[in-house]
């Protein structure tokens, strides 16, 4: 992906945690083994063809589902600056966030289910304005909880008035 | 409170009430057969009156409470530092009966506002100045010499009557109006049958169209602004009076709009954004939404005058968008352009009206870049500018990327140095 970040670009920045993307892997394999479950109930009613070509149709589905998740995984990426937090994020609309540090009014840490079988979870960070948008999901539990208490910590060091 | 309140707060129900039975007993009939009515306004009464009877409210050092509630009893709290904006609002009911609602708009995101229904009116405007002196950090006892300095206003603006209404009469509502009327009388003329038709199923729709003309005008008729000690002052209503103040540096964002029509005439209008919604029960659909104006209509001149007092640092040329852009915005094209100075940033865009949006750096939240598809494939990005306001959201549209990269990095370091002085937490 051509992203151009001459400026920005010079930071380190850290990625989500690859068992993210195993994750997603195996929701759009359930996704597609659930299609061709469908499919071989429809070849035992309808008989082959149609089956076949449904069968046909959802394996093609599921590996281009795969190529976006694939895509969608590795453009998320964030940075800890001395200031403010960076997200990017986003395949067709790319999308890159500059937080400050002292305009974070709260963190969540949200892990549902699926997350916390595989030791994942999503930071969240929330200023006082609704469209600003700094999610950081798949991230190591480990990695998680630093990040809420660096974030707490540089938030509540640089906090300032609305 | 106002012994009167829980009927002014029935408001409309009580005159509902009133024209139900009024006739009834003039004629003498007797009231039987609206047993159930009687006994359901009765309760409605008495609620009313029970909750106003257990409302207290205080100021404790630097915190307003409320205390409602019977059931369930509620204790809120409002840390006066925090106040955005105090309002008095007066219905008409309540102009009939002296009494004023004071509304504090305080900030965050869970956006509360705090209202005090109702008080007399005597009694309101001292309170809100003693409200704003507590908010800005004074004490107590130095209340009666800021009542007097509250007092001390220069009046700005005042909009002539005549220009309001030409200027909704030709503003987007205003037009969505006369040609929902204009098609109802032409219908009638030609069809008289379908014409009932037509107003029975859509008079929805119709009665909304008239309902938000004439809040506009109700809202901003006789709109003043005048600047005071303790920041602008805005009045404005015709049945309903609201006076606004609004204090210096809470203002989110501004942005002056200037549809297609009034730019011929040379007309803007002026709304400025501050943090907080402005959601609560008692006030209506129109009110949630829209911005506050403290412009509805004026000429350019006068809307730079006004935004001198505002954003007294703000941009004097912005740059305009690469010729490239017409392909993926034409209509936008003539208008996308972004300036800034160390403390402000302005954009503007818009198809047919102009919309010039102002946010003062101090105020930004987070700084977003955004590129499409369409964007990528011609080089460009948007920056958007996050402010805490609800209704404002100022956009560096269709930039080149290099150009959006760099102005990114140059507001994320403005926006950092603008923050720094601001000690308070917040």
């Amino acid at each position: 992906m051509a992203v151009d970040e001459s400026s920005i670009g010079s930071d380190r920045w850290r990625r989500p945690s690859p068992r993210l993307l195993v994750l997603r892997r195996l929701q759009v394999a359930a996704a597609a083994l659930a299609a061709l479950g469908a499919a071989g109930a429809l070849a035992v009613v309808a008989g082959t063809a149609p089956g076949l070509a449904c069968a046909g149709v959802a394996v093609v589905l599921g590996l281009v589902a795969e190529r976006i998740v694939r895509r969608r995984f590795s453009a998320w990426r964030y940075a800890e600056r001395e200031d403010d937090l960076l997200v990017q994020r986003g395949v067709l609309f790319s999308r890159l966030s500059v937080v400050p540090y002292g305009r974070m009014q709260f963190i969540d840490v949200t892990a549902g289910p699926l997350e916390r079988s595989f030791r994942l979870a999503t930071v969240r960070m929330h200023t006082a304005a609704a469209a600003s948008d700094a999610r950081i999901p798949g991230l190591d539990v480990e990695e998680a909880a630093r990040l809420r208490d660096r974030l707490a910590e540089l938030g509540e060091a640089q906090a300032a008035g609305l | 409170m106002h012994p009167l309140s829980p009927i002014v707060r029935g408001g409309r129900a009580t005159i509902a009430v009133a024209v139900l039975f009024v006739p009834t007993v003039l004629r003498g009939g007797d009231l039987s057969d609206s047993y159930v009515q009687l006994a359901i306004a009765a309760v409605l009464t008495a609620l009313g009156f029970v909750s106003w009877l257990v409302t207290r409210w205080r100021i404790d050092g630097d915190d307003l409470q409320i205390e409602t509630g019977v059931l369930r009893r509620q204790s809120l709290r409002f840390p006066l530092s925090q106040v955005q904006a105090v309002d008095i609002v007066r219905p008409g009911l309540a102009r009939m009966f002296r009494v004023a609602e004071l509304r504090l708009r305080m900030g965050g995101a869970s956006g509360s506002t705090a209202r005090l229904a109702y008080l007399p009116e005597r009694e309101v405007e001292p309170l809100r100045d003693e409200l704003l002196a507590l908010a800005r950090g004074d004490r107590r006892d130095e209340g009666a010499e800021t009542t007097a300095a509250g007092a001390e206003e220069r009046v700005l603006t005042t909009v002539p009557t005549g220009r309001l209404v030409a200027s909704i009469l030709i503003s987007d509502v205003g037009l969505v109006a006369e040609a929902v009327i204009a098609g109802l009388v032409v219908t009638a003329l030609l069809a008289p049958a379908a014409a009932t038709g037509v107003v029975s199923g859509g008079a929805v729709w119709i009665l909304s169209a008239l309902t938000l003309v004439w809040r506009r005008f109700n809202q901003e008729y006789r709109l003043s602004v005048a600047e005071g000690s303790d920041g602008l002052h805005v009045r404005s209503g015709l049945v309903a009076l609201t006076a606004e103040t609004i204090r210096p540096g809470r203002v989110q964002a501004v942005r002056m709009v200037e549809p297609l029509l009034w730019r011929q005439l040379g007309w803007c209008r002026l709304e400025v954004d501050l943090a907080g919604r402005q959601r609560s029960k008692g006030e209506g659909q129109g009110e949630r939404r829209a911005l506050r104006a403290v412009l509805p209509v004026g000429s350019r001149a006068l809307a730079g005058e006004l935004l001198d007092r505002i954003v007294p640092d703000r941009p004097r040329e912005q740059s305009r968008a690469p010729r490239r852009v017409r392909w993926k915005s034409p209509l936008r094209y003539r208008m996308i352009a972004w300036g800034r100075t160390e403390t402000c940033v302005a954009t503007t865009s818009g198809r047919l009206r102009r919309v010039t949006c102002w946010v003062p750096l101090q105020k930004v939240q987070s700084l977003r870049r955004v590129q499409g598809p369409a964007q990528r494939s011609l080089r460009l990005a948007s920056v958007h500018v996050d402010t805490a306001g609800r209704n404002l959201h100022a956009t560096l549209r269709d930039r080149d990327v290099a150009e959006a990269d760099r102005a990114l990095e140059q507001l994320t370091v403005l926006a950092r140095d603008a923050r720094r002085p601001l000690g308070s937490p917040g």
